[in-house]
């Protein structure tokens, strides 16, 4: 019975987390097409529901009802696999990222976490590893990119998805290591212990006190080489790839690599947030709501919130105002720059971290 | 409970994959077996509690080796393999050889009280245990091991290097 209890617990704690993430996902494209409509000196989405606010569901319902088109020279069951890997994969990050301390409802405590679980004594479990766990996913969603191109048989698809997993793969060497600092100042892999050594005032955040700011840069950079974002967004190249490794892809197919790769930007926005920039923490330490009332409770969430619009923000700003890099340039910017970057930051810190704890 | 229905699933899962990819006749697919197989591998790890080693398990072996495996599938572009009738060596062989493993096997876990269970060692899995392991007890095999890696890349390098 017990168990039975846990699992329904569970279940509603995911269903719940995974349709605000989807309908996150949606409204991105629709801030995305609206900003980018202005830094172009037009208007983005206006017809579908007042400022184009419907615009979303209209394109769902389209996505939905379109004839899903099966080109005859595909290997079926890779073709139809790999946007399905890559939505759930970039789904499966989700369950580790703690978006708040626990929200006050019913009168008890509930974790802001899918794996978070209340202990006994007021704290929460929280997985030991959950940095690793994003981490491992992320480097697992080269497949769905990988095997699209591969089995759609067509040359720009194969071209495309070459090219992410080069590109996925190199990058993610540097954004491995460029989280090493962080580790290092926390002590721990676990996510929320991370967060609560950086609580007390944005001057204890990571990217102030711990001086992780070179740390943070290269997370940044390689965030969006992983994410296949401009000026990185070479495995979609239109001028070169028609369209990449989705060429062959319409429908609901083509929408399920769209909403991977929202929600990828979303898992690294929300790394970001929970390493560098201190999580759900508020900037001053007067601005902590009270843990033990509704609406004290869901103030960390604002915080948090807050934080990831500014990195999505960011993402559309730079989507609008940079061009794609050439792809030697990608390489030699990934290997020769941000690599020996994140292992110099990785020595500075050790170094700043043996001086100060000597007595 | 949980933890024994768990177990059997992805026990199933890792044996079933290893299956497929021998009986696969496309290389990418019996690579993406073998994914399959590094994954339930890494879930049986996290079912023992060694959650480091079944995070690492995901990272480098599902994420980093096998996407080259599949890199180089894909960049050779490999068609179907050809069903050969194999060696007679291993015809004649096999079978024994299996049948003694599996005998072994048997032997050991049945001579001794299942139900007692089996003491872990004290560093295990964990990213702390695993840490200390690495940079404590066994420090200089593991620094001269990654020289020996280093040396490995310098001589692919040299290798691949294209005369000016």
């Amino acid at each position: 019975m017990e168990t039975v209890k846990l699992i329904g617990y569970f279940a509603i704690k995911i269903v719940v987390i995974t349709h605000i993430l989807l309908g996150a996902v949606a409204y991105t494209v629709w801030l995305e097409r609206k900003l980018i409509g202005r830094m172009q000196n037009r208007w983005g989405p206006t017809r579908v529901g007042p400022f184009g606010l419907l615009q979303p569901i209209a394109d769902g319902l389209k996505f939905i009802l379109k004839e899903d088109m099966l080109p005859p020279s595909v290997n079926k069951p890779l073709y139809v696999l790999a946007p399905m890997l890559a939505v759930a994969l970039a789904l499966t990050s989700l369950a580790v990222i703690p978006f708040g301390e626990s929200i006050f409802l019913f009168g008890r405590h509930i974790p802001l976490q899918i794996t978070g679980v209340n202990s006994g004594n007021g704290g929460i479990f929280d997985l030991n590893v959950g940095l690793l766990v994003i981490l491992g996913v992320t480097s697992i969603g080269v497949y769905g990119i990988a095997l699209a191109g591969w089995s759609s048989n067509s040359k720009y698809s194969l071209l495309g998805s070459l090219r992410a997993s080069a590109q996925m793969i190199s990058y993610e060497l540097s954004l491995g290591l460029s989280l090493i600092g962080v580790i290092m100042i926390a002590g721990s892999l676990s996510l929320r212990q991370i967060v609560d050594a950086q609580a007390g005032g944005f001057l204890h955040w990571n990217f102030f006190g711990g001086l992780q700011f070179v740390a943070f840069f290269i997370y940044l950079t390689s965030a969006f080489a992983e994410t296949n974002r401009i000026p990185f967004d070479l495995p979609e190249a239109e001028t070169e790839l028609v369209a990449g490794y989705h060429t062959e892809y319409s429908a609901m197919k083509f929408a399920m690599f769209f909403m991977a790769e929202y929600a990828n930007m979303f898992t690294a926005a929300s790394v970001a947030t929970l390493l560098f920039l201190g999580g759900w923490h508020a900037p001053f330490q007067f601005l902590e709501g009270n843990p033990n009332t509704f609406i004290g409770s869901l103030l960390p969430i604002v915080w948090f919130v807050l934080k990831i619009g500014a990195f999505i923000f960011l993402y559309i700003w730079i989507r609008g105002t940079l061009p794609r890099f050439r792809y030697d340039q990608l390489m030699a910017f990934g290997w020769k720059f941000l690599l020996p970057l994140a292992i110099a930051n990785i020595v500075v810190t050790s170094l700043w971290m043996a001086l100060r704890l000597r007595p | 409970m949980v933890h024994h229905i768990l177990f059997l699933v992805f026990a199933a899962i890792c044996v079933g994959g290893a299956l497929n990819l021998l009986l696969q006749k496309h290389p990418i697919h019996s690579a993406l077996s073998l994914i399959v197989v590094m994954g339930s591998l890494a879930l049986l790890y996290l079912l023992l509690g060694a959650e480091f080693v079944a995070a690492i398990q995901v990272i480098v072996y599902a994420g980093a080796i096998m996407v080259l495996f599949v890199f180089v599938i894909m960049l050779l572009n490999a068609g179907e393999e050809e069903q050969t009738d194999g060696s007679k060596l291993a015809m004649v062989l096999g079978a024994p050889i299996v049948a003694a493993l599996i005998g072994m096997v048997l032997f050991t876990l049945l001579r001794r009280n299942v139900n007692a269970g089996i003491e872990l060692g004290k560093f295990f899995g964990t990213t702390s245990g695993v840490a200390k392991l690495l940079f404590r007890d066994f420090l200089l095999p593991f620094e001269v091991t990654s020289v020996l890696v280093l040396i490995a890349i310098m001589g692919a390098v040299v290798l691949a290097r294209r005369e000016h």
